[in-house]
């Protein structure tokens, strides 16, 4: 079985309309030596035998909805509104390709031109390209940007950025000349900057950090800013992109770049992927932003009218020129995002941040007065905090997973000097019950 | 405007294109002022202002969508009608391999029980999805012959970048250094030398044969102790299988040299060759391609990678493991390039490509190859009385014809493609690959019937007499689209890429400058 609609007539017709004898004449070319037999592969099934077969694997999983998970680390649960995933599912926008035939992909065009905008706006920066592969390739890229802009090769990076996003950066440069240093967190899980200072060397072009950080702790900026400014280094911030609306954004930090995940706006968990890089820069940097980029302009009736642009920058032109080899990425799921933005508006957005903050202080208060508990990075969080457990840390979680609970996310494999910490997430979706069962099995004795 | 009338009044009228000529209106443009309770989740307390503290507290203001749900709705179903897709029209691009998207993948992708995973939970939570991850790579080696696959790569334009981070650590631990080049024929896809050069390493386009095929001589000539990887990809952008391929690896390998397979276009390929026996040593396959995950308006893809035996200890972190039948996830390698991507990949990408391999199978997928190849011939057979094809013969799954003969009236590729649109068809690839003159690149996959193909034949026949007859009637094309002839060069020079720069835009000129078809 298969998906054509060809029927074995219409193949013999069009055999002879082409004046081939069988299906082998047209493949003559592909040398005998190499001429597969066959694939070695199983029998196709029936829908209905393949949806048996996919529910009985899919459901030994056990999800988000069938535990009571404080899981967050870059990867978020939080409510999506029904509208998105049916808009979202639209075939029209779905089974669509890039949209190089501006005419006859308005619709697309359009709606990535409101998720530049909108993604601008939130990160408060001045442009955003239609999307990035996900978080660590955005940030990724944007570290390499800020050192080619700046003709620099060594980028400082905070530790405090998400371990995956460094370990991506770490692989995208290991083949160039460009370098990285770590810049440590003090006491307070926040940037050093003394370290900072000492560092910000000529060489540096680039400095990134994150905020809220991989601790969820929420830091200001504006000493950083004024040291990376004195070195005339770039400034990348990656973050929850949720926290932004209540939070001072990138933008008025002071950064000239914003690369980070956009999944919390409106995708699930999946898994990892696929999510969504948001890359937004200043103005100064617009001409070097990877990735698609669409404008406005009007056609030659004079009506208004999107159009990919900037294609100077890309590889179907320049070819080994181009600024970045990226090509399709995630607009649909930029598309995801746009409609989540929409629903929430800036009021709903800015409420659905203050009750992740609100909740996460509201446990975080709670489990710092468990006896067996301390919260080593105190301060301003958005929805995720570090917990200390003084009791061995692996024991705990697997008996607090018997009873249907993921704690958090342990640190101690990403710190090795953080043993016994770990990570937990508060998003609007948790229950007064549901952290209630969490403080209760921390501070269970059995 | 008289003349456009006139044109609209020909052939290519809106019920051929089935699309809406209603003027693009910003969501942002339909904003009502108030406050709005969204009713999503409840809401915070009073209190919770207070948690932030002054310092820290955003201040600058931003420009949403402030508008219902019940808008929402319409807005976006509106945008939704002014997209061709390939649930709504014949979409014979060129090395994208339109095919349909079964409805089966989406609602696997969809299912709460995939949905809801975070990538953190602990491991024996996940065993249904690693299952399928394996499995999937098992296929996937299958269709291929190659050894061992990494589904991390997002893209093909990222498997391709994953491709030159592996030549490049399998040379440096061989301490042959001095590899710091790669070569591609010039009909290659630009995201080839983008790829290498983005990763370092210098480009070398070597000139396609008269035959359309690689040019063994130019070839031989590039090839020395410097390259690192000939990229490539067959059957090639003209639709041609590379039958010296054999030969072209065994002068690689002779040199030193690594292989690497475009995977774009293995929608030619199923159960007729494989690129691991052709002596590929990388390959990607662009699983929105050849595996029928959607397109999505540009993504999201996948791009996994795969590489012979040798090349397995540098693959990305982490791998999928099978230990008896516990799944596991190993981001233990030594010598492993290191991590390209946060997480495991595309996963729902992935499903959705694992769903279409388990209801095709092997007759399936087989058949799927057979009916691209023949679709394509069928094509090129039929349009060989009305356009230029450079290079005869029998193709694969795609084929490139040319419109050079057109020129005399003034016509180019680019408007046959454009004109196409008015009668509800995408434009075929315009003007690529590079070494074709006015270039259309035809794919039509597996997935249209007869009749499609026939119209498809009929209503390029239709264009070509246009051309002749009124050349200005194409120049204009399309004619029942929302805009027509994008101003393309206006967007670069002052780029307007969000609504608040066309806003400032607006305060320092006339506002009909850009909004002319719309009232406020």
């Amino acid at each position: 079985m298969n998906y054509s609609p060809l029927t074995d007539a219409d193949r013999q017709d069009m055999l002879s309309a082409i004046g081939a004898k069988s299906f082998d004449d047209l493949i003559a070319n592909v040398p005998a030596a190499l001429r597969e037999r066959g694939l070695n592969l199983p029998s196709g099934l029936s829908e209905f035998e393949l949806r048996g077969y996919l529910d009985s694997i899919l459901s030994s999983n056990k999800t988000s909805g069938t535990f009571n998970s404080f899981l967050g680390a870059g990867s978020y649960d939080h409510y999506i509104p029904a509208v998105v995933s049916q808009i979202a599912g639209r075939g029209e926008f779905v089974t669509a390709y890039t949209p190089y035939q501006a005419e006859a992909s308005q619709g697309t065009l359009q709606a990535i031109f409101e998720y530049q905008s909108v993604m601008a706006e939130l990160t408060g920066l001045e442009v955003a390209n239609g999307s990035h592969y996900d978080g660590a390739t955005a940030f990724a890229e944007g570290v390499l940007l800020a050192l080619r802009t700046t003709g620099r090769n060594k980028a400082l990076v905070a530790r405090t950025v998400h371990p995956e996003y460094r370990a991506v950066a770490a692989t995208y440069l290991a083949g160039t000349d460009h370098r990285i240093e770590e810049i440590p967190y003090t006491q307070n899980g926040c940037l050093d900057l003394k370290f900072l200072k000492e560092k910000l060397t000529p060489e540096v072009g680039c400095v990134a950090a994150s905020n809220p950080n991989f601790f969820g702790r929420v830091e200001d900026l504006t000493d950083a800013l004024a040291l990376i400014r004195g070195n005339q280094s770039l400034f990348l911030v990656t973050g929850h992109p949720l926290s932004f609306s209540v939070f001072r954004s990138p933008g008025e930090w002071g950064a000239d770049m914003a690369c980070g995940e956009a999944q919390p706006l409106g995708l699930g968990l999946n898994f990892g992927g696929p999510y969504v890089g948001y890359f937004a820069a200043s103005q100064a940097l617009m001409r070097k932003i990877p990735g698609r980029l669409v404008g406005l302009t009007t056609d030659r009736r004079g009506k208004r009218a999107f159009v990919l642009t900037l294609q100077a920058r890309e590889q179907h032109i320049r070819r080994e020129k181009a600024s970045s080899n990226i090509c399709s990425n995630q607009a649909l799921c930029a598309l995801t995002v746009c409609v989540y933005l929409a629903a929430m508006g800036w009021d709903g957005l800015r409420e659905v941040a203050m009750l992740n903050v609100e909740k996460a202080r509201a446990l975080r208060e709670r489990i710092a007065a468990l006896p067996e508990f301390e919260i080593p990075f105190g301060g301003d969080i958005f929805n995720e905090f570090v917990v200390r457990s003084r009791k061995p840390l692996k024991p705990l979680m697997e008996k607090l997973r018997e009873k249907g609970i993921l704690a958090g996310y342990a640190l101690e494999k990403s710190y090795p000097e953080l043993k016994d910490h770990f990570l937990v997430t508060v998003t609007e979706k948790k229950t007064d019950a549901q952290m209630n069962e969490l403080t209760e099995g921390l501070g269970s004795r059995r | 405007m008289m003349e456009d009338k006139a044109a609209v009044r020909k052939e290519g009228k809106r019920e051929w294109c089935g699309m809406t000529d209603e003027p693009n209106i910003l969501i942002f443009e339909k904003n009502r002022s108030g406050k709005r309770t969204t009713g999503y989740v409840p809401s915070p307390s009073s209190e919770a202002k207070r948690l932030i503290p002054d310092s820290l507290a955003r201040k600058k203001d931003a420009i949403f969508p402030e508008v219902s749900e019940r808008e929402i709705v319409q807005h976006f179903l509106r945008l939704s009608q002014k997209n061709f897709s390939v649930d709504t029209h014949f979409y014979p691009l060129g090395s994208c391999t339109m095919k349909y998207n079964p409805k089966i993948n989406e609602e696997i992708a969809n299912h709460p029980s995939f949905t809801g995973l975070h990538p953190y939970q602990p491991e024996e939570s996940v065993q249904g999805i690693l299952r399928i991850f394996w499995e999937l790579e098992e296929w996937l080696k299958g269709v291929t012959g190659m050894d061992r696959f990494s589904l991390q790569p997002a893209a093909g334009a990222h498997g391709e970048l994953v491709g030159m981070m592996i030549a490049r650590a399998y040379h440096d631990s061989r301490r042959d250094f001095a590899r710091r080049q790669v070569i591609v024929p010039d009909s290659s896809h630009g995201t080839n030398p983008a790829s290498a050069a983005f990763y370092g390493f210098e480009v070398i386009t070597i000139p396609s044969d008269p035959r359309g095929r690689v040019n063994l001589a130019e070839l031989a000539k590039a090839v020395s102790e410097k390259t690192a990887c000939l990229m490539m990809t067959n059957p090639n952008t003209l639709g041609l299988f590379e039958d010296d391929i054999l030969k072209i690896q065994k002068m690689m390998h002779e040199k030193g040299a690594l292989l690497y397979y475009d995977g774009a276009n293995m929608n030619a390929l199923l159960g007729i060759a494989r690129p691991g026996d052709m002596g590929f040593d990388m390959i990607h396959l662009n699983l929105h391609k050849t595996f029928s995950t959607p397109h999505g308006g540009g993504g999201p893809g996948a791009g996994p990678v795969g590489v012979k035996k040798a090349l397995e200890k540098f693959l990305p972190v982490p791998l999928v493991t099978r230990k008896g039948d516990r799944y596991g996830l190993d981001d233990d390698l030594p010598d492993s390039i290191g991590r390209v991507k946060a997480f495991y990949g595309n996963a729902g990408i992935l499903l959705r490509a694992y769903v279409y391999m388990r209801r095709l199978g092997k007759e399936g997928l087989e058949q799927v190859s057979r009916d691209a190849v023949l679709s394509a011939n069928y094509l090129k057979k039929n349009l060989q009385s009305a356009l230029e094809i450079p290079h005869g013969g029998f193709c694969m799954h795609e084929f490139v014809a040319s419109s050079e003969p057109l020129k005399r009236f003034g016509v180019t590729a680019g408007n046959i493609g454009k004109r196409l649109l008015d009668y509800g068809i995408h434009a075929p690839t315009v003007y690529f690959p590079l070494i074709v003159k006015e270039a259309l690149m035809v794919e039509p996959t597996e997935t249209e019937s007869k009749e499609t193909l026939d119209r498809f034949c009929e209503v390029i026949r239709k264009i070509v007499r246009e051309s002749e007859a009124d050349p200005e009637c194409l120049k204009n094309a399309p004619h029942c689209f929302p805009v027509s002839h994008p101003d393309e060069v206006k967007a670069a020079r002052e780029p307007l890429l969000t609504y608040r720069a066309f806003l400032g835009r607006q305060d320092r000129r006339d506002r009909s400058d850009l909004v002319s078809g719309i009232s406020f």
